[in-house]
């Protein structure tokens, strides 16, 4: 346990002494990003809430260093974490700067009077937000992606070895989210902290985090790292996904597939294919979708919105037996959507299919 | 920015320190008997002048004035506190009905001690008002538990105003006759009556309240950001929010058992404050309230002795004229729209 700067030990935590999960066991090492997922109410703010004290622990230790946490004076634990919540603040009458040099208070003096170095520190952690400009707005009129940015400067001003960070990127558009977590990474290295949140943003959360832990109802469901937890079917049982899917090579997510005999048959390939599987799949026509390589990016998305797939082993020529069943699943079809301009060697069976549709006039359209 | 901000400070505290000095000399002028500057000035440093015009300046109206300075700015501290605890821009000790309870409580004791033949001295009644504070307070805490609206905590304070005024309009009525005069006066609200005891007595009580606030000035700073973060800053919440409200209820009780219940002045000038700063750091705005209700609270004396003289007016009716409309423009601002989301 050495070489972690935060760990818990058998920690409980719920509301009104009664405890919502038990025995988490969270280790992050300093330069490393933690990262909690797992569905609404699942408790990640309780457990975030209860490694900052906000809530009282039902049983077990939170060490930071190795030493116990419940022990530490409210000054020494202020030194060396702060925290980003989603609790929404309106400040009256403080300017960004104002916010940010809030998180000198576990070094100034009795009145809270900055220092030349406390100024110091603030003009840097805004500087390393890319917040500067925004020093002498007011607070409350700034926008969503400012705010977060301005309060995790504050957190960075506050000179800590750990960040908490409750859902930072929500309400953010794409672009901010970015932004926050890119920054966030930067620190992390740059001043090797140790960060722990809680995203809702799975794709993210797959690039951004050294481990990830999974919590679900009243347990720690899994923890490893992203390359462990991110998987199709595991994140499908995590949220209980029953509508749609989700993608884990892509971080996407697909609505559910239109059921019943396929009306369509798409022709597709090389992601030539994807936006008329969701175009169909969006108009609720059931389709059929073939002939796609298994290594084919096309091969995922229709296997998620597609009726039926008729597929052909990764980097093999097609086979005679494959283009027989597309064959019969095409003629079951009314209509066919060609949407490769040009075949390969690969998949030359494709144009056969192509061509036969035409001969068994059928209504062929090549996008 | 930063410069500007400075001078703005400064500029306001000059102007407010102007204001206090030209209210003090056009109060200790004005009323019955006219004097002249370098009469007063006489009476005042040299203490030497006519009989009359020396007990009226000593006894009268130098007391009142020093009443209105030490319990005006009380009130507006008591009120910048309330808002603070509350994260609520219209709440004042008025509001909550905690005034009302100090009234209470003032008057069941008076009548008590009159029925017995003794007059209540200056630390009974403070006693008495902050027994009366701390009663409307705890039934406050509770109701903030229960509701998270801001709207819904001052309309539970108003009832509670109601409930302990009609509480002492029924024991007035039933007190003896000789005490009712007395009573009256004071339950409406005035300055007049002071003794120099009195003074020295709330100038202690006020003025520890007011140091202890002023050092509080930091960790105030940080609740202003929430909770949450103030914890995560290092302030014990929960000692905190008890010192807060032990503090705003002495302040208040302090004004409450010597001039009566004063409407408005706790949400005003706060605001008024806030607005001449723009800035709310508790390091500034608390000893800036203290002029301002100062300021406001003189100025409103000097109307309610002068305007319909020799009939005067009570203190919270003149308040209410100047404070009422601060209050309505305060809840139409921006920072005081959101009183109605939560």
């Amino acid at each position: 346990m050495d070489d972690f700067y935060i760990y818990t030990d058998h920690m409980s935590v719920g509301y009104n002494g009664r405890p919502l999960i038990r025995d988490i066991e969270i280790k992050v090492r300093r330069g490393e990003i933690l990262t909690l997922i797992g569905p609404n109410g699942a408790g990640k703010s309780t457990i975030l809430k209860s490694m900052t004290r906000q809530l009282a622990l039902l049983g077990g230790t939170v060490y930071l260093e190795q030493k116990n946490m419940q022990g530490m004076s409210d000054k020494e634990l202020s030194r060396r974490l702060s925290v980003v919540m989603t609790e929404r603040i309106q400040p009256e009458l403080m300017t960004c700067e104002d916010v940010v040099a809030a998180g000198r208070y576990p070094y100034t003096g009795r009145l809270g009077i900055l220092s030349d170095n406390d100024r110091k520190v603030v003009r840097e952690s805004m500087e390393l937000v890319h917040a500067l400009d925004l020093r002498d707005c007011d607070f409350t009129q700034i926008s969503d992606g400012q705010r977060q940015r301005i309060l995790l400067a504050k957190a960075i001003c506050q000179e800590p070895e750990i960040i908490i960070l409750d859902e930072p990127t929500s309400f953010l558009d794409i672009r901010h989210k970015l932004e926050l977590l890119a920054i966030l990474k930067k620190l992390v290295c740059k001043k090797q902290i140790a960060v722990i949140m809680s995203l809702h943003e799975l794709d993210l959360a797959q690039k951004v985090s050294d481990m990830v832990i999974c919590v679900h109802g009243d347990k720690i469901d899994k923890y490893g790292t992203p390359e462990e937890i991110f998987t199709d079917s595991y994140i499908r049982t995590l949220y209980g996904l029953t509508s749609g899917s989700y993608n884990a090579d892509f971080g996407c997510l697909e609505m559910e597939r239109p059921h019943g005999k396929p009306e369509i048959f798409v022709i597709g390939g090389n992601g030539s294919g994807i936006a008329q599987y969701r175009r169909l799949a969006r108009s609720g026509i059931p389709f059929a979708a073939g002939i796609l390589h298994k290594n084919d990016i096309d091969y995922k998305v229709a296997k998620a919105l597609a009726e039926e797939v008729i597929a052909e082993e990764p980097f093999e020529l097609i086979r005679d037996q494959t283009y027989q069943s597309a064959l019969v699943v095409m003629k079951s079809c009314h209509q066919v959507l060609c949407c490769l301009q040009e075949f390969g060697t690969l998949n030359q069976k494709n144009r056969e299919l192509l061509e036969a549709a035409e001969r068994a006039e059928l209504k062929a359209e090549t996008l | 920015m930063k410069h500007k901000a400075y001078i703005r400070y400064q500029i306001s505290f000059l102007l407010l320190m102007i204001l206090l000095a030209v209210l003090f000399f056009w109060n200790i002028n004005s009323g019955s008997i006219h004097l002249s500057l370098s009469e007063v000035y006489n009476i005042i440093v040299h203490r030497t002048g006519g009989e009359t015009a020396y007990n009226i300046i000593w006894e009268i109206r130098l007391p009142r004035i020093l009443a209105a300075i030490i319990l005006g700015g009380a009130l507006s501290v008591s009120g910048f506190l309330l808002q603070t605890f509350f994260n609520n821009p219209i709440a004042g000790p008025f509001v909550l009905g905690i005034s009302s309870g100090a009234k209470l409580v003032v008057s069941l004791v008076m009548i008590y001690l009159l029925g017995k033949g003794l007059v209540a001295g200056s630390q009974v009644l403070i006693l008495a008002a902050f027994a009366g504070s701390m009663i409307s307070m705890g039934f406050i805490l509770l109701i903030s538990r229960k509701v998270k609206s801001m709207s819904m905590l001052v309309i539970g304070g108003v009832m509670i105003g109601y409930i302990c005024s009609a509480i002492t309009d029924f024991v007035v009525t039933f007190a003896d006759d000789s005490n009712i005069v007395n009573l009256h006066d004071w339950s409406m609200g005035s300055f007049s009556g002071m003794s120099w005891e009195n003074i020295s007595v709330m100038a202690g009580a006020v003025f520890t309240a007011l140091a202890i606030t002023f050092l509080m000035s930091k960790p105030i700073g940080a609740y202003q950001l929430g909770e949450v973060y103030a914890r995560n800053m290092g302030v014990n919440i929960r000692v905190f929010r008890v010192q807060l409200i032990l503090l705003s209820s002495i302040l208040s009780a302090c004004v409450t058992a010597f001039a009566g219940p004063i409407s408005f002045v706790g949400i005003a000038v706060p605001h008024l404050i806030k607005s001449l700063l723009k800035t709310a750091k508790p390091i500034l705005v608390i000893p800036a309230c203290f002029l301002g209700g100062a300021v406001f609270c003189l100025f409103c004396d000097m109307i309610a002795r002068t305007v319909f003289a020799p009939t005067e007016l009570s203190i919270s009716s003149v308040t209410a004229v100047f404070g009422a409309p601060v209050v309505i423009y305060a809840l139409f601002t921006k920072n005081a729209r959101r009183a109605n989301i939560g």
